[in-house]
């Protein structure tokens, strides 16, 4: 049981800084970013270019995933999805592009980094073996434990810096926000800068993990939709639920459903299904949106 | 007037360049070889690493003044197709081929790809060469698929056998990702193992292809104390992660795949844990390699920035088929005389030392010759580099 624990949380942490960002330009601008996974792979391949290839510490590359997503995030918002949502008032305008950037990122990934299975040196050697009741390399103990103190940054940056009052009042009511004097295509900006920054950060602590590859993209999306589809779209708290909740839900489904095959993920798939169609809105989203 | 001079001049110039330039190209007919494989998503390696093989040979030949088959000199083109290991898509890739008058086909890279695309070639008149195991492909009455590598029901036994009497290993234990390959190849090796006397302690745990964390993954084979951890079917991207865990979980016991693997993504991911890992490759280890298959990898490594030892199985595909087609040059467009020369047919394998020969096998898992006789050589992981095991031949 202590084992199951300790995997649930370490899966749910990682999982739940994936979700956060895309709750956050979900609920900044109503953009579903389906490139959100391909945007985690980036910051993988970014950190495994700084600290493999360059030979440089590992803070140094998480740092450049974090620069170089942020910057990737602003640009998108400021030329690609600033220009749609300016020219077209349907939704599937910026649901399309958010997937024609994910096939754009995924050739520019295989074109810069190529098709294989990347990784950087462990970070910390060791495991953490309580009389074989609870093994955890010490690795994956300081990867949760950062994935951890991540989020908390990031509920303390929006709920007390200026940038981050601005955007939870553009989240809410952008009309409102805007009359107020927040300067929304600043902060819209921001936001997805902030989102991607955060998808690139996961993708820089994982790679000493789980290494990278091309293919990592499209089901990192998918498990990020899952999670906020069971917190609620657009809540930083049902982003962070949902992740703890997904992790510890795979977590026991891999220990207690293991005789029977891989049916975790089928396991989860119906309850989900189940869940939504009594309460559409996630746990913590509101019905009306 | 002199700007429309100059305007008529720089056109005369493009149009010379663009004749001289066309008339370089025409210097040889072109022979075309398609590749229809996987190049994109999760599992990109596999078929990248089959289409950079063939464009890398494809270019040396071109490069030295092409291939002389019946007397005619041929420059080799590779026309590649991306499947994205979707059948719907290879049936598309190899209907492109058809469209495209082209005889021979390197891939699919995976079983239902292979399976879905047989009509298509034994409508259009394509051999092709799917790295896909279902015997149905290979044995009567299809007689199109010429299976590219060596099949997990016939390495599996080969290493087990050679465990059983070096390490004297007892209890094997398999891990599959839930897609049909690994399910596949799982089922063979868990039926060859216990034909071999081995006891199975564990055979029902799979994973998703993009799981991160394989901890608890693994850890109910672990708990049953194998002698042997088979990772069935593992693709390059989860062999790394699936022996750190299993090594981090305090198992010690020795672990093995039928898969070609990378010895520098196994470094990068799993480094020194991964030492002892066995797997099947090709014949790029120093005691086995030729002159010629040392130029291949520089070759490959200077046109693509680096090498990627699943190439050491899938340089053959091309050789074997420029190869038959010189010894029955009438096979360029008739695939019928192709499959007769496939009976008899032998060449000097170019990438081994020693007298190795290129034949079709088979004979002995399908019925017929359907096979390329690529050496078995299954190698064993050390600090960043692969060191031969042991080689053995099909059939």
């Amino acid at each position: 049981m202590e084992q199951i624990l300790a995997n649930g949380l370490y899966l749910g942490a990682q999982y739940a800084l994936i979700a956060l960002g895309l709750t956050l330009i979900f609920s900044l601008m109503n953009v579903l970013n389906f490139a959100h996974g391909q945007m985690y792979v980036l910051g993988g391949f970014v950190t495994y270019t700084v600290v493999s290839q360059l030979g440089m510490p590992f803070i140094v590359g998480l740092l450049a995933s974090a620069v170089t997503l942020a910057v990737v995030g602003g640009l998108i918002e400021r030329y690609l999805f600033r220009t749609v949502i300016r020219r077209s008032h349907r939704e599937e305008s910026t649901m399309l592009l958010a997937a024609g950037i994910a096939f754009f990122l995924d050739a520019v990934i295989l074109l810069a980094f190529g098709e294989k299975q990347r990784g950087v040196p462990k970070i910390i050697n060791g495991v953490f073996n309580w009389d074989f009741r609870l093994i955890m390399p010490y690795d994956r103990i300081l990867i949760g434990a950062l994935a951890i103190a991540l989020i908390a940054a990031f509920i303390l940056f929006m709920q007390y810096s200026t940038a981050g009052r601005a955007m939870r009042a553009l989240a809410q009511d952008r009309v409102a926000a805007q009359l107020m004097g927040v300067d929304v295509n600043r902060y819209s900006t921001l936001g997805f800068a902030l989102g991607a920054m955060l998808a690139g950060l996961v993708g820089g602590l994982l790679v000493t993990i789980t290494g990278i590859n091309l293919g990592m993209g499209g089901p990192t999306s998918i498990k990020a939709f899952m999670m906020i589809m069971i917190g609620g779209a657009g809540v930083i708290s049902g982003a962070i639920a949902g992740g703890f909740i997904l992790g510890m839900m795979e977590s026991v489904g891999l220990t207690v459903l293991a005789a029977y095959g891989d049916i975790t993920y089928l396991a989860i798939f119906v309850l989900l299904m189940v869940f939504l169609a009594f309460r559409p809105q996630g746990l913590m989203g509101k019905p009306w949106g | 007037m002199k700007r429309r001079a100059l305007l008529i001049s720089t056109a005369l110039v493009a149009v010379a360049s663009l004749s001289f330039s066309g008339s370089a190209f025409a210097e040889n007919p072109v022979l075309k070889i398609g590749f229809v494989g996987v190049t994109s998503g999760p599992a990109a390696a596999w078929g990248t690493s089959n289409q950079r093989s063939m464009e890398t040979r494809a270019a040396w030949i071109n490069e030295t003044g092409g291939v002389d088959i019946g007397g005619t000199v041929y420059n080799v083109e590779i026309v590649a197709f991306d499947d994205q290991k979707d059948p719907k898509r290879a049936i598309a890739g190899m209907e492109k081929m058809a469209q495209e008058g082209i005889h021979y086909v390197v891939g699919p890279n995976v079983d239902d790809g292979a399976a879905a695309v047989r009509p298509v070639a034994e409508q259009n008149g394509i051999i092709y060469f799917p790295y896909a195991f279902p015997k149905s492909l290979y044995q009567a009455p299809a007689s199109n698929a010429v299976l590219g590598m060596v099949a997990n029901y016939q390495s599996g036994p080969a290493i087990y056998k050679y465990l059983i009497e070096k390490n004297g290993i007892k209890k094997v234990a398999f891990v599959a990702a839930n897609e049909s390959d690994p399910l596949s190849q799982r089922d063979g090796g868990v039926a060859a193992a216990k034909e071999l006397g081995l006891e199975v302690v564990s055979d029902s745990i799979t994973y998703q292809v993009d799981t991160t964390d394989f901890t608890p993954v693994l850890l109910p084979a672990i708990k049953a104390q194998p002698d042997l951890l088979v990772l069935s079917g593992v693709s390059p991207a989860n062999a790394p992660q699936l022996i750190r865990s299993a090594r981090e979980l305090g198992y010690e016991g020795l672990i093995s795949t039928e898969t070609a693997q990378d010895a520098g993504v196994l470094q990068e991911g799993a480094g020194e844990l991964a030492n002892g890992f066995i797997s099947v490759g090709g014949a790029s280890t120093p005691e086995l390699a030729s002159d010629q298959m040392r130029e291949f990898v520089d070759r490959y490594t200077k046109m693509f920035g680096e090498y990627n030892d699943e190439s050491n199985t899938k340089v053959y595909a091309l050789e074997y088929i420029l190869e038959t087609l010189k010894a029955n040059p009438a096979a360029i467009t008739d695939v019928e005389a192709f499959k007769t020369t496939m009976d008899t047919f032998e060449a000097p394998n170019p990438y081994m030392t020693g007298d190795a020969k290129l034949t079709y096998v088979g004979t002995s898992s399908f019925g017929q010759k359907r096979q390329l006789s690529v050496p078995l050589v299954v190698n064993e992981y050390k600090d960043g580099g692969f060191m031969t095991l042991f080689v053995a031949q099909v059939d």
